[in-house]
């Protein structure tokens, strides 16, 4: 539950492409931590490395190391599967499976671990609605599919998926940016409940996003297009936001940019 | 998204409104093709219609005739004062050995275009995926040859085996003895001449599926096999019937591998290892040659039932993939 990600030296390639370089951090538990920055900086790769969705890439390989409390999620015995079943993810685009009906697709990943109990399984479903604020509008119709949902809509299924397996980190790759203003603000209100669970870490392109959501903001930047992408600074979300410490974070953070 | 702001769609100019072409038929360039593409859609609709008509008035005189039943006799005797045909069996045979052929090659097929478009390194499933369309190029009475001289013998052991450890189901009795000129060896020959088509349509389709699809059920934890169960056999799954649906019409009206390995009798037996059988156009190429014109009139009216039975089987492959659209990954 709600567990310390501690990064340290992690640099992740595409074939011979350095994408992100040496980057060391730490992720409270039970906080919101977003990661902004430029295009191609490289944040939506290093949040992928966090559940190692991006070595699913051809060609894609990390080194450095990923403590999630104690554990290396790049120990040599380390089952990238396991990983996944305890750091949840939700993407940029919605993605319930089509074919699915919404109760299903809650049901998802209870029935992957195998590790529930039949009369429990509704129960859970419910719990994950529920938790997704998406509950009532769904209770009437969990047997039709979740893809008839609007975009909105889908993107909490996808949020209620992802928590009904109980994961102890929450990873939001721009969960908003395909969603009309009034259900981003249905995510973002989601998000300021779900950080009493679990440790969520989202990417986002919206800098006001960034600051209404998130406890702690990391600035991510590159030199140039082709060189690898660097954490420039992680701080408070408030002082990054009034105060940063690098000049860099200050020009982006206020327009001033390329 | 940047191309809903009103920014980006400005309001058209009204000069541009004032002299308005009659569309764009006006052009000789779009009159021209215009022309050719509805003229090849009208070309497509005639052909197909008279085909139809040839077939069902060829058909009719000679099934007006009949001494016998036309859908129940067991008999091809289409001479003399009194002739007397029936298609029972060549329905029979021509259904069966197709099932066969579906039942062996459908889970091979899908099973090499996923083994092709998610398991194989890159390295092995470009030539693979080559190797497979090959079979496709092979010439049916190549096929055929082969089916007669080497799959012939050989399946003779293993029809024993079958007849030894299945015969109680029955099916697989063989009561017969004989070589294994059969619907099962027919159906196992229609089997790999159909796996190319099925698996590379199912391939195309597998590799479709989109990347977020499958995403969304790594993110979940699955293994690699559940990947496919969750993601990818959903979204293909249409895919596949249409693929299938290919490989059984090609199986249907497959006519030159069939005559050459098959014993051909007017029996139907539901003993598939049984030497005999015979399937529409098996039927057809073996009979057309020595038959007098009312001999061939009755050839063709076997070729319609043949025509409406493909006719059919697509007609159920489209109702079923309608049916399912809206679970589909069409809509995701």
């Amino acid at each position: 539950m709600a567990k310390r990600i501690d990064v340290s030296g992690l640099s992740a390639y595409y074939g011979s492409h350095l994408a992100i370089e040496d980057i060391s951090m730490t992720v409270e538990p039970r906080s919101v931590t977003a990661f902004i920055g430029p295009s191609g900086c490289g944040k939506s790769t290093f949040l992928r490395t966090l559940n190692r969705m991006h070595e699913v890439t051809p060609g894609g390989r990390v080194e450095g190391k990923v403590l999630l409390d104690d554990e290396n999620l790049y120990g040599s015995h380390v089952d990238p599967v396991t990983v996944r079943r305890t750091v949840g993810m939700v993407f940029q685009r919605p993605n319930p499976f089509p074919t699915m009906s919404i109760f299903d697709n809650v049901a998802a990943g209870l029935k992957l671990n195998g590790s529930y109990k039949k009369g429990r399984l509704a129960d859970v479903v419910e719990k994950s609605l529920r938790g997704a604020n998406l509950w009532n509008e769904v209770k009437d119709r969990l047997n039709k599919p979740g893809s008839g949902l609007s975009g909105g809509q889908q993107q909490r299924l996808c949020i209620a998926r992802a928590i009904a397996v109980e994961p102890d980190v929450l990873l939001m790759d721009e969960p908003c940016s395909a969603l009309d203003p009034i259900s981003t603000l249905a995510i973002e209100d989601l998000i300021g409940e779900l950080k009493e669970r679990f440790t969520i870490v989202i990417v986002t392109h919206n800098m006001q996003q960034a600051a209404r959501v998130s406890d702690r903001t990391a600035f991510f930047n590159l030199a140039a297009v082709g060189k690898p992408g660097k954490l420039v600074e992680i701080d408070e979300t408030e002082r990054i936001f009034s105060n940063p410490s690098v000049q860099a974070t200050e020009d982006y953070i206020s327009g001033r940019f390329g | 998204m940047a191309s809903s702001t009103p920014i980006d769609t400005p309001p058209v100019p009204p000069v541009q409104r004032k002299r308005a072409r009659p569309k764009a038929s006006g052009r000789a360039g779009d009159k021209i093709f215009l022309g050719l593409s509805r003229g090849s859609g009208i070309l497509l609709l005639v052909i197909m219609a008279s085909i139809a008509v040839f077939l069902t008035y060829r058909a009719t005189l000679a099934v007006s005739k009949d001494e016998g039943n036309f859908f129940t006799t067991l008999d091809w005797n289409p001479v003399g004062d009194k002739p007397v045909f029936g298609i029972a069996v060549l329905l029979f045979g021509t259904i069966v050995s197709s099932i066969i052929a579906m039942a062996i090659a459908v889970p091979i097929a899908v099973g090499i275009a996923l083994f092709i478009s998610h398991y194989a390194p890159r390295k092995l499933a470009a030539p693979l995926a080559y190797v497979v369309d090959l079979l496709a190029a092979v010439p049916s009475i190549v096929y055929g040859i082969w089916g007669a001289l080497f799959l012939v013998p050989y399946l003779e052991g293993l029809n024993l085996w079958l007849d030894q450890f299945f015969g109680w189901t029955y099916v697989l009795e063989k009561t017969e003895v004989g070589v294994a000129r059969s619907l099962f060896t027919v159906g196992i020959l229609l089997a790999i001449m159909i796996l190319p088509i099925v698996t590379s349509v199912s391939r195309e389709v597998f590799l479709q599926v989109p990347k977020m699809n499958e995403e969304a059920a790594l993110a979940l934890g699955a293994t690699r096999w559940e990947v496919i169960r969750l993601s990818v056999l959903p979204f293909g799954r249409s895919g596949v019937i249409s693929a299938s649906m290919l490989g059984l019409g090609r199986a249907l009206g497959e006519t030159m591998a069939v005559a050459t390995v098959l014993s051909p009798s007017f029996v139907i037996s539901a003993h598939v290892l049984n030497p005999g059988g015979g399937t529409f156009a098996q039927n057809i190429a073996a009979k057309f040659d020595e038959a007098d014109q009312f001999g061939r009139d009755a050839l063709i009216a076997s070729g319609l039932v043949l025509f409406i039975l493909t006719l059919l089987v697509n007609g159920a492959a489209r109702l079923i993939i309608a049916r399912r659209k809206e679970y589909s990954g069409a809509n995701a």
